[in-house]
Protein backbone atom coordinates (compact mmCIF):
# COMPACT_ATOMS: atom_id res chain seq x y z
CA UNK A 1 0.00 0.00 0.00
CA UNK A 2 0.88 3.52 -0.80
CA UNK A 3 0.90 6.38 2.11
CA UNK A 4 -1.89 9.37 2.37
CA UNK A 5 0.54 12.08 0.89
CA UNK A 6 2.56 14.41 3.06
CA UNK A 7 5.22 17.13 2.87
CA UNK A 8 8.70 15.86 3.03
CA UNK A 9 11.83 18.28 4.46
CA UNK A 10 14.98 16.74 5.33
CA UNK A 11 17.11 19.39 7.52
CA UNK A 12 20.39 19.09 8.16
CA UNK A 13 20.96 20.26 11.97
CA UNK A 14 19.35 19.84 14.96
CA UNK A 15 18.35 23.58 15.62
CA UNK A 16 16.55 22.93 12.02
CA UNK A 17 14.64 19.82 13.00
CA UNK A 18 13.52 21.26 15.92
CA UNK A 19 11.94 24.96 14.05
CA UNK A 20 10.17 22.37 11.76
CA UNK A 21 8.44 20.23 14.24
CA UNK A 22 7.27 23.56 16.09
CA UNK A 23 6.25 25.05 13.17
CA UNK A 24 3.94 21.67 12.23
CA UNK A 25 3.29 20.67 16.05
CA UNK A 26 1.14 17.55 16.12
CA UNK A 27 0.81 17.21 12.17
CA UNK A 28 4.66 16.32 12.00
CA UNK A 29 6.22 12.64 12.39
CA UNK A 30 9.80 12.35 12.34
CA UNK A 31 11.34 10.41 10.20
CA UNK A 32 14.57 8.02 11.42
CA UNK A 33 15.30 4.49 9.66
CA UNK A 34 11.88 4.09 8.20
CA UNK A 35 11.23 0.81 9.76
CA UNK A 36 8.30 1.05 12.60
CA UNK A 37 6.74 4.59 10.84
CA UNK A 38 6.80 3.70 7.17
CA UNK A 39 5.32 0.15 7.86
CA UNK A 40 2.47 1.89 9.66
CA UNK A 41 2.19 4.51 7.17
CA UNK A 42 1.84 2.04 4.32
CA UNK A 43 -0.98 0.23 6.15
CA UNK A 44 -2.25 4.15 6.89
CA UNK A 45 -2.07 3.23 10.40
CA UNK A 46 -0.24 6.81 10.73
CA UNK A 47 -0.98 9.15 8.66
CA UNK A 48 1.11 12.51 8.96
CA UNK A 49 0.61 15.32 6.83
CA UNK A 50 4.27 16.40 7.26
CA UNK A 51 7.75 14.10 7.61
CA UNK A 52 10.59 15.56 9.28
CA UNK A 53 13.86 12.95 7.68
CA UNK A 54 16.90 13.28 10.38
CA UNK A 55 18.95 11.03 7.98
CA UNK A 56 20.53 14.32 6.85
CA UNK A 57 22.12 15.11 10.57
CA UNK A 58 25.51 13.98 10.80
CA UNK A 59 25.86 14.80 14.00
CA UNK A 60 23.03 12.05 15.44
CA UNK A 61 25.26 10.10 13.55
CA UNK A 62 28.14 8.05 15.46
CA UNK A 63 29.39 6.36 18.30
CA UNK A 64 32.09 7.27 21.42
CA UNK A 65 33.73 5.96 23.68
CA UNK A 66 35.05 8.31 26.29
CA UNK A 67 34.46 6.85 30.07
CA UNK A 68 30.83 5.80 29.10
CA UNK A 69 29.46 4.71 25.92
CA UNK A 70 27.85 7.47 23.84
CA UNK A 71 25.34 6.74 20.31
CA UNK A 72 24.05 9.54 18.19
CA UNK A 73 20.37 8.06 18.25
CA UNK A 74 20.37 7.75 14.32
CA UNK A 75 23.34 5.44 14.37
CA UNK A 76 22.30 2.27 12.66
CA UNK A 77 22.08 -1.29 14.07
CA UNK A 78 24.08 -2.32 11.38
CA UNK A 79 26.72 0.74 12.57
CA UNK A 80 26.69 -0.26 15.96
CA UNK A 81 27.09 -4.25 15.30
CA UNK A 82 30.30 -3.15 13.48
CA UNK A 83 31.89 -1.06 15.60
CA UNK A 84 34.98 -3.01 17.21
CA UNK A 85 35.74 -0.90 19.81
CA UNK A 86 32.07 -1.56 20.77
CA UNK A 87 32.16 -4.93 20.92
CA UNK A 88 35.07 -4.89 23.46
CA UNK A 89 32.79 -2.13 25.51
CA UNK A 90 29.49 -3.59 25.66
CA UNK A 91 29.82 -6.97 24.00
CA UNK A 92 26.13 -7.03 24.92
CA UNK A 93 24.72 -4.38 22.48
CA UNK A 94 26.70 -5.94 19.56
CA UNK A 95 25.37 -9.23 20.61
CA UNK A 96 21.72 -7.92 20.60
CA UNK A 97 21.76 -6.20 17.21
CA UNK A 98 22.64 -9.63 15.96
CA UNK A 99 19.15 -10.51 16.79
CA UNK A 100 16.97 -7.77 15.31
CA UNK A 101 15.00 -8.30 12.14
CA UNK A 102 17.27 -9.11 9.92
CA UNK A 103 19.81 -7.64 7.36
CA UNK A 104 17.92 -5.12 5.66
CA UNK A 105 15.80 -3.59 8.65
CA UNK A 106 19.45 -3.81 10.57
CA UNK A 107 21.27 -1.08 7.65
CA UNK A 108 18.72 1.19 7.90
CA UNK A 109 16.87 1.07 11.53
CA UNK A 110 18.29 3.15 13.77
CA UNK A 111 18.78 2.57 18.12
CA UNK A 112 17.17 6.41 19.05
CA UNK A 113 13.49 5.32 16.16
CA UNK A 114 13.60 2.10 18.42
CA UNK A 115 13.40 3.52 21.69
CA UNK A 116 11.27 6.48 20.83
CA UNK A 117 8.67 3.93 19.17
CA UNK A 118 9.11 1.73 21.99
CA UNK A 119 7.29 -1.12 20.68
CA UNK A 120 6.51 -3.21 23.26
CA UNK A 121 8.32 -6.53 21.56
CA UNK A 122 11.37 -4.57 20.23
CA UNK A 123 14.52 -5.62 22.08
CA UNK A 124 16.25 -2.02 23.29
CA UNK A 125 13.87 -0.98 25.61
CA UNK A 126 14.67 -3.89 27.64
CA UNK A 127 18.46 -3.40 27.25
CA UNK A 128 18.70 -0.11 27.95
CA UNK A 129 16.57 -0.60 31.12
CA UNK A 130 19.30 -3.61 32.76
CA UNK A 131 22.18 -1.33 31.50
CA UNK A 132 20.63 1.85 33.43
CA UNK A 133 21.39 4.13 30.15
CA UNK A 134 20.24 7.62 30.35
CA UNK A 135 18.70 9.06 26.82
CA UNK A 136 19.63 12.82 26.06
CA UNK A 137 16.92 14.99 24.36
CA UNK A 138 16.84 18.22 22.35
CA UNK A 139 13.73 20.19 22.65
CA UNK A 140 12.88 24.01 21.55
CA UNK A 141 13.03 24.95 25.58
CA UNK A 142 16.96 23.28 25.82
CA UNK A 143 17.88 19.87 26.18
CA UNK A 144 17.12 17.01 29.03
CA UNK A 145 18.28 13.56 29.89
CA UNK A 146 15.85 11.28 31.11
CA UNK A 147 17.03 8.06 32.71
CA UNK A 148 15.51 4.55 30.87
CA UNK A 149 13.22 3.63 34.24
CA UNK A 150 11.49 6.81 33.65
CA UNK A 151 11.36 7.03 29.73
CA UNK A 152 8.76 3.90 28.53
CA UNK A 153 5.38 5.19 29.69
CA UNK A 154 2.83 3.04 28.23
CA UNK A 155 2.10 0.98 24.91
CA UNK A 156 4.15 2.72 22.26
CA UNK A 157 4.65 5.59 24.82
CA UNK A 158 7.70 7.58 26.10
CA UNK A 159 8.89 10.37 28.06
CA UNK A 160 9.53 12.52 25.27
CA UNK A 161 7.34 15.43 24.43
CA UNK A 162 5.98 15.89 20.71
CA UNK A 163 8.51 19.03 20.26
CA UNK A 164 11.07 16.82 21.20
CA UNK A 165 14.20 15.38 19.52
CA UNK A 166 16.03 11.79 21.53
CA UNK A 167 19.82 12.76 20.40
CA UNK A 168 21.84 10.37 21.98
CA UNK A 169 21.68 7.40 24.58
CA UNK A 170 24.26 6.95 26.72
CA UNK A 171 25.61 3.31 28.89
CA UNK A 172 27.99 3.03 31.57
CA UNK A 173 30.90 1.17 30.57
CA UNK A 174 30.91 -2.18 32.10
CA UNK A 175 33.90 -3.26 34.35
CA UNK A 176 35.28 -6.18 36.19
CA UNK A 177 32.72 -8.14 37.95
CA UNK A 178 30.29 -6.53 35.77
CA UNK A 179 27.92 -8.84 33.28
CA UNK A 180 25.32 -8.26 31.25
CA UNK A 181 23.25 -10.64 28.44
CA UNK A 182 19.97 -9.78 26.14
CA UNK A 183 18.33 -13.23 25.25
CA UNK A 184 15.03 -13.48 22.84
CA UNK A 185 12.56 -16.17 22.00
CA UNK A 186 11.85 -14.14 18.39
CA UNK A 187 8.91 -14.43 16.76
CA UNK A 188 9.52 -16.57 13.04
CA UNK A 189 8.20 -14.88 10.72
CA UNK A 190 9.01 -10.93 12.36
CA UNK A 191 11.64 -11.53 15.08
CA UNK A 192 10.49 -9.41 17.24
CA UNK A 193 10.58 -10.36 21.02
CA UNK A 194 8.08 -13.28 21.84
CA UNK A 195 9.88 -12.86 25.43
CA UNK A 196 13.26 -11.11 25.44
CA UNK A 197 15.19 -10.48 28.62
CA UNK A 198 18.02 -8.22 29.50
CA UNK A 199 19.88 -9.16 32.69
CA UNK A 200 22.93 -7.44 34.81
CA UNK A 201 24.48 -8.22 37.42
CA UNK A 202 27.58 -6.53 39.17
CA UNK A 203 29.43 -9.29 41.58
CA UNK A 204 31.25 -8.27 44.95
CA UNK A 205 33.55 -10.89 45.40
CA UNK A 206 31.40 -14.08 45.41
CA UNK A 207 28.11 -12.25 45.77
CA UNK A 208 25.76 -9.96 43.67
CA UNK A 209 25.90 -6.49 44.43
CA UNK A 210 23.87 -4.94 41.86
CA UNK A 211 20.91 -6.93 39.56
CA UNK A 212 19.13 -5.56 37.08
CA UNK A 213 16.44 -7.48 34.75
CA UNK A 214 13.94 -6.20 31.82
CA UNK A 215 11.62 -8.04 30.24
CA UNK A 216 10.37 -7.10 26.69
CA UNK A 217 7.64 -8.63 24.63
CA UNK A 218 5.89 -10.04 26.99
CA UNK A 219 3.64 -7.34 28.01
CA UNK A 220 2.63 -3.23 27.21
CA UNK A 221 5.92 -2.27 27.38
CA UNK A 222 9.39 -3.32 28.40
CA UNK A 223 9.77 -3.48 32.37
CA UNK A 224 11.89 -3.88 35.03
CA UNK A 225 11.30 -7.23 37.67
CA UNK A 226 11.63 -6.38 41.38
CA UNK A 227 10.84 -9.26 42.89
CA UNK A 228 13.80 -11.51 40.88
CA UNK A 229 16.38 -8.25 41.37
CA UNK A 230 16.15 -8.50 45.05
CA UNK A 231 15.61 -12.47 45.42
CA UNK A 232 19.41 -12.35 43.90
CA UNK A 233 20.67 -9.05 45.03
CA UNK A 234 23.34 -9.62 48.22
CA UNK A 235 23.28 -14.05 47.38
CA UNK A 236 25.71 -16.00 46.36
CA UNK A 237 24.88 -15.65 42.43
CA UNK A 238 24.60 -19.44 41.89
CA UNK A 239 23.02 -21.40 39.86
CA UNK A 240 20.26 -22.21 42.66
CA UNK A 241 19.89 -18.64 43.07
CA UNK A 242 19.15 -17.67 39.80
CA UNK A 243 16.84 -20.48 39.42
CA UNK A 244 14.96 -19.18 42.30
CA UNK A 245 14.70 -15.83 41.09
CA UNK A 246 14.10 -16.59 37.86
CA UNK A 247 10.52 -18.31 39.43
CA UNK A 248 9.69 -14.88 40.33
CA UNK A 249 9.89 -12.84 37.13
CA UNK A 250 7.06 -11.82 35.17
CA UNK A 251 5.02 -12.05 38.69
CA UNK A 252 2.65 -8.71 39.34
CA UNK A 253 3.58 -8.40 35.34
CA UNK A 254 0.29 -8.03 33.16
CA UNK A 255 1.40 -10.67 30.27
CA UNK A 256 -0.20 -10.63 26.68
CA UNK A 257 -1.51 -13.78 25.08
CA UNK A 258 -1.97 -13.56 21.48
CA UNK A 259 -2.11 -15.84 18.55
CA UNK A 260 1.29 -17.08 18.82
CA UNK A 261 1.91 -17.10 22.46
CA UNK A 262 -0.73 -17.73 24.72
CA UNK A 263 -0.64 -15.48 28.72
CA UNK A 264 0.21 -18.99 29.88
CA UNK A 265 3.52 -19.33 27.23
CA UNK A 266 4.75 -16.29 27.65
CA UNK A 267 4.73 -16.49 31.37
CA UNK A 268 6.82 -19.68 31.36
CA UNK A 269 9.10 -18.42 28.62
CA UNK A 270 9.75 -15.18 30.75
CA UNK A 271 10.81 -17.54 33.53
CA UNK A 272 13.10 -19.90 30.85
CA UNK A 273 14.70 -16.85 29.48
CA UNK A 274 15.39 -14.78 32.50
CA UNK A 275 17.00 -17.45 34.06
CA UNK A 276 19.17 -18.25 30.70
CA UNK A 277 20.06 -14.14 30.62
CA UNK A 278 20.85 -14.45 34.35
CA UNK A 279 23.12 -17.54 33.97
CA UNK A 280 25.31 -15.78 30.81
CA UNK A 281 25.53 -12.42 32.60
CA UNK A 282 26.87 -14.17 35.41
CA UNK A 283 29.33 -16.26 33.20
CA UNK A 284 30.36 -12.71 31.92
CA UNK A 285 30.20 -10.78 35.21
CA UNK A 286 32.98 -14.04 36.90
CA UNK A 287 35.30 -13.61 33.76
CA UNK B 1 6.42 17.25 -5.85
CA UNK B 2 10.07 16.88 -4.84
CA UNK B 3 12.82 16.44 -7.32
CA UNK B 4 15.11 13.65 -7.16
CA UNK B 5 18.68 13.00 -8.90
CA UNK B 6 20.13 9.72 -8.60
CA UNK B 7 22.09 7.00 -10.41
CA UNK B 8 20.15 3.38 -11.17
CA UNK B 9 22.55 0.57 -12.56
CA UNK B 10 24.75 3.24 -13.81
CA UNK B 11 22.36 5.72 -15.44
CA UNK B 12 22.20 9.18 -13.95
CA UNK B 13 18.60 10.76 -14.16
CA UNK B 14 16.36 13.31 -12.64
CA UNK B 15 12.49 12.81 -11.64
CA UNK B 16 9.23 14.44 -10.28
CA UNK B 17 8.27 12.41 -7.74
CA UNK B 18 5.57 12.84 -4.89
CA UNK B 19 7.26 12.14 -1.44
CA UNK B 20 4.86 9.74 -0.63
CA UNK B 21 6.44 7.79 -3.72
CA UNK B 22 8.27 4.21 -2.24
CA UNK B 23 11.38 3.79 -3.70
CA UNK B 24 9.86 0.10 -5.17
CA UNK B 25 7.43 1.78 -6.84
CA UNK B 26 9.57 4.30 -8.14
CA UNK B 27 12.37 1.53 -9.76
CA UNK B 28 9.20 -0.03 -10.82
CA UNK B 29 6.92 2.54 -12.22
CA UNK B 30 8.84 4.89 -13.28
CA UNK B 31 11.97 3.41 -14.37
CA UNK B 32 10.20 0.36 -15.52
CA UNK B 33 12.74 -1.95 -13.46
CA UNK B 34 10.29 -4.82 -12.61
CA UNK B 35 13.01 -6.86 -11.21
CA UNK B 36 12.17 -5.49 -8.03
CA UNK B 37 9.37 -7.58 -6.72
CA UNK B 38 6.71 -6.54 -4.12
CA UNK B 39 5.16 -9.03 -1.89
CA UNK B 40 4.19 -7.74 1.07
CA UNK B 41 2.82 -5.06 3.31
CA UNK B 42 4.51 -5.15 5.97
CA UNK B 43 8.13 -5.24 5.00
CA UNK B 44 9.04 -8.37 5.96
CA UNK B 45 9.61 -10.53 2.58
CA UNK B 46 12.61 -9.38 1.18
CA UNK B 47 11.17 -9.02 -2.35
CA UNK B 48 12.03 -6.07 -2.76
CA UNK B 49 15.67 -5.88 -1.60
CA UNK B 50 18.13 -3.32 -3.69
CA UNK B 51 21.28 -1.81 -3.13
CA UNK B 52 21.58 1.70 -1.80
CA UNK B 53 24.94 3.06 -1.96
CA UNK B 54 26.14 -0.44 -1.77
CA UNK B 55 24.33 -1.83 1.06
CA UNK B 56 21.05 -4.16 0.88
CA UNK B 57 17.60 -2.46 1.77
CA UNK B 58 14.24 -3.31 1.37
CA UNK B 59 12.77 -0.66 -1.26
CA UNK B 60 9.24 -0.91 -0.15
CA UNK B 61 10.44 1.15 3.06
CA UNK B 62 12.53 3.85 1.68
CA UNK B 63 11.13 6.69 -0.11
CA UNK B 64 12.46 7.25 -3.56
CA UNK B 65 13.20 11.04 -2.16
CA UNK B 66 15.44 9.67 0.45
CA UNK B 67 17.67 8.33 -2.70
CA UNK B 68 18.32 12.11 -3.77
CA UNK B 69 21.77 12.12 -5.06
CA UNK B 70 22.19 8.12 -4.02
CA UNK B 71 23.26 5.47 -5.99
CA UNK B 72 21.60 2.40 -6.79
CA UNK B 73 21.65 -1.18 -7.85
CA UNK B 74 18.75 -3.37 -8.75
CA UNK B 75 18.96 -7.13 -10.08
CA UNK B 76 18.60 -5.57 -13.35
CA UNK B 77 22.24 -4.03 -12.90
CA UNK B 78 23.97 -6.69 -11.65
CA UNK B 79 25.05 -8.66 -14.62
CA UNK B 80 28.50 -7.06 -16.27
CA UNK B 81 28.85 -7.01 -20.36
CA UNK B 82 26.24 -9.58 -20.86
CA UNK B 83 27.98 -12.09 -18.12
CA UNK B 84 25.62 -13.32 -15.33
CA UNK B 85 26.73 -12.27 -12.04
CA UNK B 86 28.79 -15.60 -10.03
CA UNK B 87 25.12 -15.65 -7.87
CA UNK B 88 22.61 -16.04 -10.62
CA UNK B 89 25.04 -18.43 -12.54
CA UNK B 90 24.80 -20.38 -9.21
CA UNK B 91 21.03 -20.29 -8.67
CA UNK B 92 20.57 -21.23 -12.25
CA UNK B 93 23.04 -24.34 -11.77
CA UNK B 94 22.01 -25.23 -8.43
CA UNK B 95 18.15 -24.83 -8.99
CA UNK B 96 17.94 -22.08 -6.23
CA UNK B 97 14.49 -21.18 -7.72
CA UNK B 98 11.10 -22.60 -8.86
CA UNK B 99 8.57 -19.63 -9.44
CA UNK B 100 11.49 -16.91 -8.95
CA UNK B 101 8.99 -14.18 -7.12
CA UNK B 102 11.97 -13.96 -4.04
CA UNK B 103 15.02 -14.69 -6.14
CA UNK B 104 16.19 -10.82 -7.02
CA UNK B 105 15.69 -9.93 -3.88
CA UNK B 106 17.23 -13.18 -2.30
CA UNK B 107 20.24 -12.37 -4.94
CA UNK B 108 20.82 -8.91 -3.95
CA UNK B 109 20.79 -9.74 -0.37
CA UNK B 110 23.27 -12.68 -0.82
CA UNK B 111 25.44 -9.85 -2.49
CA UNK B 112 25.28 -7.67 -0.13
CA UNK B 113 26.25 -11.08 2.51
CA UNK B 114 29.16 -12.21 0.46
CA UNK B 115 30.74 -7.95 0.57
CA UNK B 116 30.41 -8.63 4.24
CA UNK B 117 31.41 -12.53 4.57
CA UNK B 118 33.12 -13.16 1.52
CA UNK B 119 33.14 -16.90 2.46
CA UNK B 120 30.35 -17.61 4.99
CA UNK B 121 29.22 -20.50 6.85
CA UNK B 122 25.89 -22.24 6.13
CA UNK B 123 24.55 -20.63 9.11
CA UNK B 124 26.33 -17.22 8.41
CA UNK B 125 24.29 -17.33 5.42
CA UNK B 126 21.09 -18.45 6.97
CA UNK B 127 21.44 -15.46 9.10
CA UNK B 128 22.30 -13.67 6.12
CA UNK B 129 19.04 -14.42 4.58
CA UNK B 130 16.63 -14.00 7.16
CA UNK B 131 14.95 -11.05 5.87
CA UNK B 132 14.06 -13.16 2.19
CA UNK B 133 11.19 -14.95 2.31
CA UNK B 134 10.82 -18.20 -0.12
CA UNK B 135 7.42 -19.91 -0.78
CA UNK B 136 8.84 -22.56 -3.00
CA UNK B 137 12.26 -24.00 -2.32
CA UNK B 138 12.42 -25.03 1.57
CA UNK B 139 15.75 -22.63 1.02
CA UNK B 140 18.51 -26.02 1.06
CA UNK B 141 19.36 -25.31 -2.70
CA UNK B 142 19.53 -21.27 -1.89
CA UNK B 143 22.36 -21.62 0.77
CA UNK B 144 23.76 -24.24 -1.76
CA UNK B 145 23.94 -21.11 -4.24
CA UNK B 146 25.13 -18.89 -2.17
CA UNK B 147 28.24 -21.10 -0.68
CA UNK B 148 29.14 -21.62 -4.60
CA UNK B 149 28.93 -18.18 -5.46
CA UNK B 150 30.86 -17.44 -2.60
CA UNK B 151 33.82 -20.14 -3.43
CA UNK B 152 33.65 -18.59 -7.38
CA UNK B 153 33.90 -15.10 -6.03
CA UNK B 154 36.47 -15.62 -3.40
CA UNK B 155 38.25 -19.19 -4.15
CA UNK B 156 41.28 -18.60 -1.74
CA UNK B 157 38.94 -17.73 1.56
CA UNK B 158 38.22 -20.21 4.31
CA UNK B 159 35.12 -20.77 5.41
CA UNK B 160 34.42 -18.41 8.52
CA UNK B 161 31.06 -17.98 11.29
CA UNK B 162 29.25 -14.94 12.02
C1 LIG C 1 10.66 -6.80 9.27
C2 LIG C 1 11.05 -6.07 10.51
C3 LIG C 1 11.58 -6.79 11.58
C4 LIG C 1 11.94 -6.12 12.75
N1 LIG C 1 12.44 -6.86 13.78
C5 LIG C 1 12.78 -6.24 14.95
C6 LIG C 1 13.30 -6.98 16.04
O1 LIG C 1 13.52 -8.19 15.95
N2 LIG C 1 13.57 -6.33 17.18
C7 LIG C 1 13.39 -4.97 17.30
O2 LIG C 1 13.67 -4.43 18.36
N3 LIG C 1 12.91 -4.25 16.27
C8 LIG C 1 12.61 -4.85 15.10
N4 LIG C 1 12.14 -4.10 14.05
C9 LIG C 1 12.00 -2.65 14.22
C10 LIG C 1 13.23 -1.93 13.81
O3 LIG C 1 14.28 -2.11 14.74
C11 LIG C 1 12.92 -0.43 13.64
O4 LIG C 1 13.94 0.05 12.87
C12 LIG C 1 12.81 0.36 14.92
O5 LIG C 1 11.81 -0.10 15.76
C13 LIG C 1 12.45 1.82 14.63
O6 LIG C 1 13.59 2.50 14.31
P1 LIG C 1 13.65 3.42 13.01
O7 LIG C 1 14.98 4.08 13.06
O8 LIG C 1 13.35 2.61 11.83
O9 LIG C 1 12.53 4.51 13.34
P2 LIG C 1 11.30 5.10 12.51
O10 LIG C 1 10.44 4.03 12.01
O11 LIG C 1 11.81 6.08 11.52
O12 LIG C 1 10.57 5.91 13.68
C14 LIG C 1 9.83 5.26 14.69
C15 LIG C 1 9.14 6.28 15.58
O13 LIG C 1 10.06 6.97 16.41
C16 LIG C 1 10.04 8.37 16.17
N5 LIG C 1 11.45 8.81 16.18
C17 LIG C 1 12.44 8.27 15.44
N6 LIG C 1 13.62 8.85 15.74
C18 LIG C 1 13.37 9.76 16.71
C19 LIG C 1 14.20 10.65 17.46
N7 LIG C 1 15.53 10.72 17.25
N8 LIG C 1 13.62 11.46 18.39
C20 LIG C 1 12.27 11.38 18.61
N9 LIG C 1 11.44 10.55 17.94
C21 LIG C 1 11.97 9.74 16.99
C22 LIG C 1 9.37 8.53 14.81
O14 LIG C 1 8.71 9.78 14.72
C23 LIG C 1 8.40 7.37 14.79
O15 LIG C 1 7.23 7.70 15.50
C24 LIG C 1 11.78 -4.72 12.87
C25 LIG C 1 11.26 -4.00 11.78
C26 LIG C 1 10.91 -4.66 10.61
C27 LIG C 1 10.37 -3.87 9.47
S1 LIG D 1 7.85 -5.96 -0.42
FE1 LIG D 1 8.03 -7.36 1.23
S2 LIG D 1 9.77 -6.56 2.26
FE2 LIG D 1 9.52 -5.15 0.68
S1 LIG E 1 11.20 -19.50 -5.71
FE1 LIG E 1 9.09 -19.13 -5.40
S2 LIG E 1 9.12 -17.81 -3.68
FE2 LIG E 1 11.17 -18.43 -3.81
Amino acid sequence: MIPRPFAYHAPTSVAEALRLLGAYGDEAKLLAGGHSLLPAMKLRLAAPSVLIDLNQIAALRGVTLHGSVAIGSMTTWAAIGQHAGLRQALPVLSATVQLIGDLQVRNRGTLGGALAHADPAADAPALTLALAATLHVHGLQGTRTIAAADFFTDMLTTALAPDEILTAIKFPPLGAGEGAAYLKLPHPASRYAVVGVAAYLKLDGPQVRVCRIAVTGAGTKAERQPQAEQALCGGPGDAESIAAASTLAGEGMDILGDLYASELYRRAMVKVYTKRALTAALAEARG
Amino acid sequence: MATLTLTVNGTLSTHTVEPRTLLVHFLREHLNLTGTHIGCDTSQCGACVVHLNGVSVKACTVLAVQCDGATITTIEGLAQNGELHPLQASFRAEHALQCGFCTPGMIMAAADLLQQHPHPSDEAIRHGLQGNLCRCTGYEHIVRAVRSAAATLNPQAKPESL
